[in-house]
């Protein structure tokens, strides 16, 4: 017999007895997967960001099949992704959890809070805030070392020339990431209709925040007396909103002679605002 | 014979030539001083006087019932005129008890003891905690506390850290010199209250006038010279350079059957027990490149830094740092009004050029940084975890095992800020780890 025979017989043999044993095995240790998880994993964003609460997009899908997670759980995704969720397991659309995007409170950059320090270190917030508690002058204000922008996943957060952080609100999907980065806990996240913001967080009283900034709240109570629907309330030295409440009329704005208040264009006044 | 040292470590220039010969000079104490009510580890102190109050020297001023805290003592006589936040050298504000000083040095009344080794263990023990001693070197951990190891421990050492090993600091030089007795008497002190078998006093051999002192009046105790090199005062680099043990990974130095204290703290001790004196001064050394008459000072607490810092002839040029402790893990100050603390081990006022920082450049995987790591971790792997926010694989190469000596960031040839990424992730690391907790 010639050579070439004996090999096809023998490699075909073999051949045939592999292909024999994946069948067998892939019949007998089949592993049973949920055809809908990978399915809601196609529509998912993929950035596994995390946002959700879940450790990334598959195992956000695997939570909303096995129906630990709702449908309209996914942030970044929106209404979009939670109808294409809600249709591949045939449930009802709940829409939308309401986007949120972040807000930073605080308005003093370079031009209007002082410096107490020379910081040489490295240029990160976390790094910067445990050198003598930050060498801003305020100990609440952003340190403008650029931390937030620097993880988010979505290029969402810029730092401008007077060295704070601008949230560009429609590439933001409120992962939440710069809030946990944040030092100084001055990003919060926001319902995006709500365009009245206070953009100062410090506690010190109104003479000792002057003399480190001059745009941070002295506490004047102008704006509580100011707001028609009681969203605002002077506590510690600070004003807070309430964003339940607040309608974006924008008299606090008026009032305010610090300008710490800030009113965002593009943001109409609320009409209707359920009691909650 | 080879001096006893540990793995790793660096030699930076030590600049203690200025001060090392400078006998301890009596400060007389200030018109105001600014007493913290947070001057060590653990809970802070609640003041007890309030504005307007008269106050002895020695009267306590400040306490808590927490467990890990130590109570504040007036270190003048005087009279109150504020309670209320002051600035405090970690930078931020701490509650302060302001005193302003009469002159009059009255005492509260003060109980000596001319034979202090009679007392029983626990009376000693009452006496540090009353005192209000905290670890002298820098630390600021309640000596009481760390003098009390679980009741299953044994201890077979008391080792006092003389080491010194921060460039430029003095001060425990000058005590082990000039208070050789009283450091001796308090390590025996101390001993007795920690039923150490074995009392070992180790200092580095660049202070051969410090061992001779000592050894003079050691008796039992053994005095072990240590090799010159950084970090040699830390608490478990000494434990092993001394005994040959190591303290586990995340342990204390109990489990290794011994406990550290530092000279200046066996000095506090001695001057508690038998001469009835709170923590209420302290040996600073008050010194750096732009200083004009760097010296050794016994400086009461509450003393503003400026106030130093004129008695040793201010200031040749505008300092470019000022710091607290060495340059090696003190800490920068942003204001010359922050007050001494009982953990301030010296001021430090570098030049501008001396503080400038070199830029960094990219890592060049040399490694050097791995092989002076005393903690025996790979720092240039914890930076780069630190860098990309890889927390949970930074908890896997030990970073919480790093003392933050700062030797990987000085011997570093691409002047990485590497210790400062390790610091960042220590923190994200604990505070997952309370995260999980709660």
């Amino acid at each position: 017999m010639s050579t070439t025979v004996v090999s096809l017989i023998s490699m075909g043999t073999m051949g045939a007895l592999f292909a024999l044993g994946l069948a067998v095995a892939s019949k007998k240790f089949a592993v049973e997967t949920d055809p809908r998880v990978d399915e809601i994993e196609e529509v998912l964003p993929g950035v596994n960001c995390g946002a959700c609460g879940f450790a990334g997009c598959r195992s956000f899908a695997e939570g909303v099949a096995s129906g630990k997670a709702p449908t309209n759980g996914c942030p970044v995704g929106g209404a979009r992704v939670a109808k294409l969720v809600a249709e591949i397991l045939g449930v009802e659309d709940q829409g939308s959890a309401g986007r949120k995007v972040a807000q930073v409170l605080c308005k003093g950059g370079h031009e209007e809070a002082k410096r107490r320090g020379d910081y040489m270190g490295p240029q990160d917030c976390r790094i910067a805030n445990a050198v003598q508690g930050g060498d801003k002058g305020c100990s609440y204000g952003c340190l403008g070392y650029g931390t937030c922008a620097s993880v988010c996943p979505f290029d969402a957060i810029v730092m401008n020339e007077n060295g704070l952080p601008v949230v560009l609100e429609d590439k933001c999907t409120a992962c939440g990431k710069c809030v946990a980065a944040c030092p100084r806990d001055i990003i919060v996240l926001v319902d995006e209709v709500q365009g009245v913001h206070i953009r100062c967080r410090s506690e010190e009283l109104g003479r000792a925040v002057r003399s480190v900034c001059s745009v941070g709240c002295i506490a004047c109570r102008r704006c509580e007396k100011a707001c028609p629907t009681g969203a605002i309330t002077v506590e510690d030295n600070l004003a807070r909103i309430d964003y339940d409440k607040c309608i974006n009329c924008r008299k606090c704005v008026e009032v305010c002679p610090m300008n710490t208040i800030e009113a965002q264009e593009g943001k109409p006044v609320i009409k209707k605002k359920s009691a909650s | 014979m080879r001096v006893k040292t540990f793995f790793g470590g660096i030699h930076p220039k030590y600049e203690k030539e200025t001060t090392a010969g400078s006998p301890i000079e009596i400060l007389p104490a200030p018109e105001t001083l600014v007493v913290s009510m947070d001057q060590h580890t653990g809970a802070p102190a609640a003041p007890v006087v309030a504005k307007g109050d008269t106050v002895k020297v020695g009267q306590v001023i400040g306490e808590t019932s927490h467990g890990i805290s130590a109570p504040i003592h007036s270190p003048v006589s005087g009279k109150v005129t504020a309670v209320e936040p002051r600035l405090h050298p970690c930078g931020s504000s701490r509650m302060a008890v302001v005193i302003e000083n009469d002159g009059r040095d009255e005492w509260v009344e003060r109980e000596n003891h001319n034979d202090p080794v009679q007392l029983d263990r626990n009376t000693i023990l009452q006496k540090i905690k009353d005192a209000g001693i905290v670890g002298m070197g820098g630390g600021g951990f309640p000596a009481a506390v760390k003098l009390s190891p679980p009741k299953n421990a044994v201890i077979d050492y008391l080792i006092l850290n003389g080491s010194e090993c921060e460039p430029y600091l003095t001060a425990d030089h000058r005590v082990m010199v000039e208070y050789a007795d009283d450091v001796i008497l308090g390590a025996k002190l101390m001993a007795k209250v920690c039923g150490a078998r074995k009392i070992i006093i180790a200092v580095e051999d660049n202070k051969p006038d410090a061992i001779t002192a000592l050894q003079e009046r050691a008796g039992a105790i053994e005095i072990v010279p240590v090799a010159t090199k950084y970090p040699q005062g830390g608490e478990k680099q000494l434990i092993k350079a001394v005994t040959g043990r190591e303290v586990p990974s995340r342990g204390l130095p109990f489990q290794a059957g011994t406990i550290v204290h530092n000279v200046s703290t066996a000095l506090a001790v001695t001057r508690a027990v038998r001469d009835g004196e709170p923590s209420i001064m302290r040996v600073v050394t008050v010194t750096g490149g732009v200083v004009n008459e760097p010296k050794n000072f016994l400086a009461r607490i509450g003393t503003p830094f400026e106030y130093l810092f004129e008695a040793a002839g201010g200031f040749k040029e505008e300092p470019g740092k000022i710091l607290v402790g060495g340059p090696m893990m003190g800490v920068t100050q942003i204001s010359l009004d922050t007050p001494v603390v009982k953990t301030v081990t010296g001021l430090v006022a570098l030049s501008k050029d001396d503080s400038s920082l070199p830029e960094s450049i990219p890592c060049i995987k040399c490694a050097r940084c791995v092989d002076v790591c005393p903690a025996y971790l790979m720092p240039l792997r914890l930076e780069a975890f630190g860098m990309n926010e890889m927390w949970d694989e930074a908890a896997e190469y030990g970073a919480m095992d790093c003392i933050e000596c700062g030797c990987c960031s000085y011997i570093c040839p691409s002047k990485r800020p590497l210790l400062q990424y390790i610091r960042l992730a220590k923190r994200e690391i604990a505070a997952a780890n309370r995260r999980k907790s709660s």
